[in-house]
């Protein structure tokens, strides 16, 4: 273990953290959250006196050492400092999926063993309340937004403001508790404990101790020269380990400021309005800012359509080339600045990205015409490799380095090594200390030496010293023929397509391979539209013999594409089905931070599967769905299943 | 001179204060028809107050009464103990009653920010040259009412359409944009006018949660009409039932549910 800057001018804490901050730039902003429709900031002394605060009120309402408190709800400044508070408490924040229903909530406030709740509004408090039957460690709730909470019985109820009212009241009295329990935090006390989204079974409180938060944070913010006066904007789930890390971990280390949007739906806008210097966002997101400024330029004027496409034509041959330093033409040089001025500086503040220094995207592969498409604009947008059991950070990409097929060189401090069968280890300060409660997984995982393993397949370049990641360890496969299997590398080149939101294609051990595609409404809505063709559901247009004849093109398209990689020939589509619903996380086919979970959509949609290997023209099937109050309904279809043309796998393997 | 002292406390533990409102002997004309015959009932402050009945009973032109469009020819409207004048429609306004429509009435150019301000226009008090020099007193008191209107478009969660048109919205945000204007007045008596006619199961769940809420939240009295039975009986602490322009019931709704009139009314009688 690196222990070298340990205790660097004692802050071994997040609240030593918050402490220095609020003496060394207290008067520069820390928070911001737009509300009333305007954005309400508070500068780093003030954080610390509302922090402050509540932790009193905390240890005031009875909070212990060592209690586990979990934090349910969205971003927003006042959640970020419960973690605060209960960490001054010396009490263990427990950030969870807000959008979760009751049950799977019961399972990880029963696991942590929760006594206290702190949770953003009505909707958290009354899935809590639904569920507290099943918590035999849950005693007291705390909630932020008093709507609709008046009537609710309030034994076991406090509002936020006035759990922080007690504690100024009593801060005489408890202040020196508050000193003392501040004051016993050390790099091995447990900072935060995260739940992993549960790919795989149930999710897992993955321990993070103040070692693994700060020496993280310390030197990936050294990485990328993160400076105080950078913004970012916090609307990720604030239970996945990543904004964790963005938003309390680095921005205390480096004392930058958290915007949180408005609301989900007014995300966009508020994106715009602060225009981060530092983002973050998994591949979804930019691909679904991408599709919505193609459908915007197909509703455009012809004139600023030929603009656009002319500039984008010349930005993607030598965007990437420029952001990277490297030489470029004079001529290519000032025609790239006409194009700065008349097309690219206007879309990137239309997507909030004119002043992004640093951008990031991870948690899956992204297309790589996606990815240049952002470099193209000359947004710094780069790809990280990480995951909750490093604390994130395993590779990165470093400035001037930056391509869409790796992710990046081994963060400082991170020992890398690739067992024979192509799984990827790693050690680093960032390792975490266990799985909460589950020794058994913690040993599976991490062996006596540190080393842990990801779970992902890849191979470290020689010449660069890039990582690449080819897929889930456990997702590769063979084909019948032998043929290596990746799914995820053929989802990827269908996800691209605007029309289509998400794929999941089989064929592990079989001859050909097939794929489920999910339409994205947005897009083929739009396109609906404009060609005059009326559909009255998701189902209804996910069926249209039109939009199947565009998806085959798809298909057909990524096939080409595909049969160019010698090793991955093998993996074109041969038959698909367009779904009758949207992939989702409430029915369980999704994680929370919408990744495929594949072996239950195998055993869910089994049938289709069949009928795609069957030679069947069609299906009929019916589908249970969950609706987001937790009821159960259920939807049928005649699903029609289409085949793909497939291209002449690659010369060379015929010739063999 | 009307009690107002006598409340009443709701099933689920709510406290309804005195006579906000008191219609007695209503009776409405137009030409030879009656539309409403001599009907009495009051509202009381803090309670949802429902007005039901079949298509053509009179449930709107007695909410017309109500607002003032409609002056009765014969009976009395008492408001906060007083007889009430025949007004204007803005003097309504300014005596603190606020409505929706059935048919949704925004200026359908304006944004929904505007359109909510439009609510605030009875609170403002500065003239037409205090408001184009647009210095001092107009300014600040834009701003104090902003911050309402602001109040108001967090509470009904519309924040993602602030500065849109309101054309350009779907008829259940229409609706509940509405909601908004009328809000932003900080009515002590809001008419609803069918609030949930043309939604789907999901929006109607949303604006019913709106209106408990602001119920709830405001202490608004509520004075509504609905077609949707399920929701009245869930809503409201007190209904009238009213048929061919009579009041065949009133009471709380499980009263009303089990009242013979009203179930004949409904579901129809063999005249034989």
């Amino acid at each position: 273990m690196v222990k070298s800057s340990e205790g660097a001018s004692g802050l071994k804490s997040v609240p030593a953290l918050l402490h220095r901050n609020a003496n060394e730039f207290g008067s520069a902003p820390a928070y911001r959250e737009k509300e009333f429709g305007i954005w309400q900031s508070w500068t780093w002394a003030e954080t610390l006196e509302e922090v402050e605060a509540l932790a009193l009120g905390l240890i005031d309402l009875g909070v212990q050492p060592g209690d586990h408190i979990a934090v349910i709800g969205r971003n927003r400044p006042y959640l970020y400092w419960s973690m605060m508070s209960a960490q001054m408490a010396g009490a263990i924040p427990v950030p969870l999926y807000q959008d979760a229903a009751a049950e799977e909530m019961a399972y990880t406030l029963d696991h942590s063993g929760a006594r206290f709740v702190i949770a953003g509004d009505q909707e958290q408090v009354d899935k809590v309340i639904e569920v507290q039957g099943q918590l035999p460690d849950f005693e007291q709730m705390i909630y932020l937004d008093p709507r609709g909470l008046r009537k609710y019985d309030h034994a076991k109820l406090h509002q936020y403001s006035h759990v922080q009212d007690a504690g100024r009241t009593k801060r005489d009295e408890l202040a020196p508790e508050m000193a003392k329990r501040i004051a016993a935090l050390d790099y091995d006390s447990t900072c935060v404990m995260l739940y992993t989204s549960g790919t795989t079974g149930k999710p897992k409180g993955v321990v993070l101790s103040n070692r693994n938060v700060i020496e993280t944070s310390k030197s990936s913010s050294e990485f990328d020269g993160l400076r105080q006066s950078d913004d970012i904007l916090a609307y990720l789930p604030m239970a996945w380990v990543g904004d964790f890390i963005f938003s309390v971990g680095q921005a205390l280390w480096s004392g930058f400021c958290t915007n949180c949007p408005e609301s989900a739906d007014t995300m966009h806008v508020d994106l715009r309005e602060i225009g981060p210097t530092y983002y973050f966002a998994p591949p979804r997101v930019f691909e679904g800012q991408l599709t919505n400024v193609m459908i915007r330029m197909e509703d455009a004027g012809a004139f600023k359509q030929r603009m656009f496409h002319y500039f984008m034509a010349h930005a993607r041959k030598v965007g990437p080339a420029i952001l990277d330093g490297k030489s470029v033409g004079f001529m290519d040089r000032m025609k790239y600045a006409l194009g700065e001025l008349m097309v690219y500086g206007p879309l990137k503040n239309t997507l909030g990205f004119s002043r992004v220094r640093v951008g990031y995207t991870a948690g899956e592969a992204i297309g790589p015409e996606i990815f240049d498409f952002y470099r193209s604009l000359g947004i710094n947008l780069k790809q990280l490799y990480g995951q909750t059991e490093a604390t994130v950070f395993i590779t990165a990409q470093p400035d001037g380095e930056v391509r869409s097929d790796t992710v990046g060189v081994k963060c400082p401090g991170v020992e890398l090594k690739i067992e024979p069968n192509g799984e990827v280890f790693y050690r680093s300060p960032g390792v975490f200390v266990e799985y909460y409660k589950n020794a058994e997984s913690t040993a599976d995982t991490k062996d006596p030496e540190g080393w842990v393993a990801t779970g992902d397949a890849g191979f470290i370049e020689e010449d660069s010293g890039h990582l690449r990641i080819i897929d889930r360890a456990k997702d590769v496969g063979q084909m019948a023929s032998g043929a290596l299997f990746a799914p995820k590398y053929v989802e990827n080149k269908l996800k691209f397509f605007p029309n289509i939101l998400e794929a999941v294609v089989f064929g592990n051990g079989r001859d050909e391979c097939t794929a489920f595609i999910n339409i994205d409404l947005t897009a083929v809505g739009n396109w609906a539209e404009r060609n005059n063709i009326a559909y009255a559901s998701y189902q209804e247009l996910a069926g249209h013999p039109q939009v199947l004849t565009t998806i085959t093109e798809h298909v057909e398209e990524v096939n080409r594409s595909v049969a160019e990689d010698e090793m991955l020939s093998g993996c074109q589509v041969h038959r698909f089905v367009v779904l009758h619903k949207e992939l989702d996380a409430d029915d369980g086919e999704l994680t929370r931070t919408r990744k495929v979970r594949r072996r239950i959509i195998e055993e869910k949609y089994g049938d289709i599967i069949t009928a795609l290997y069957d030679g069947s023209q069609e299906i009929s099937t019916t589908t249970e769905v969950t609706y987001e109050d937790g009821r159960k309904g259920s939807i049928s279809a005649t699903l029609e299943i289409r085949a793909a043309v497939t291209s002449a796998v690659a010369q060379k393997m015929a010739a063999e | 001179m009307l009690d107002q002292t006598e409340g009443y406390t709701t099933a689920d533990g709510r406290k309804i204060g005195g006579v906000v409102m008191e219609m007695k002997n209503i009776t409405l004309r137009f030409g030879g028809v009656e539309a409403i015959k001599d009907i009495s009932f009051d509202i009381r402050e803090g309670e949802i107050r429902a007005i039901i009945g079949p298509n053509g009973a009179g449930k709107s032109s007695m909410l017309n009464v109500i607002s003032g469009f409609y002056v009765p020819q014969e009976g009395q409207v008492y408001y906060k103990g007083a007889p009430r004048p025949p007004m204007k429609p803005f003097e309504v306004a300014r005596q603190g009653i606020a409505r929706t429509f059935q048919n949704i009435a925004l200026f359908e150019g304006m944004t929904v920010l505007d359109n909510v301000m439009t609510g605030r226009l009875t609170h403002m008090k500065t003239g037409l040259w205090g408001q184009a020099i647009w210095k001092g007193k107009a300014e600040a008191e834009e701003t104090a009412n902003r911050e309402i209107a602001e109040k108001i478009i967090d509470f009904l969660e519309i924040q993602a359409i602030r500065k849109t048109p309101v054309a350009r919205l779907p008829y259940g945000l229409k609706k509940r944009v509405e909601l908004a204007r009328a809000l932003a007045a900080e009515p002590s008596l809001l008419l609803l006018d069918e609030p949930m006619a043309g939604m789907n199961v999901e929006e109607k769940e949303d604006m019913s949660r709106f209106i408990l809420d602001v119920n709830d939240e405001f202490g608004t009295t509520i004075a509504l009409i609905e077609h949707d039975m399920g929701v009245v009986m869930d809503l409201s602490d007190r209904v009238v039932v009213m048929d061919y322009g009579k009041k065949i019931g009133d009471g709380t709704p499980d009263d009303v549910r089990n009242n013979q009139d009203v179930i004949d009314a409904y579901l129809g009688v063999s005249h034989d």
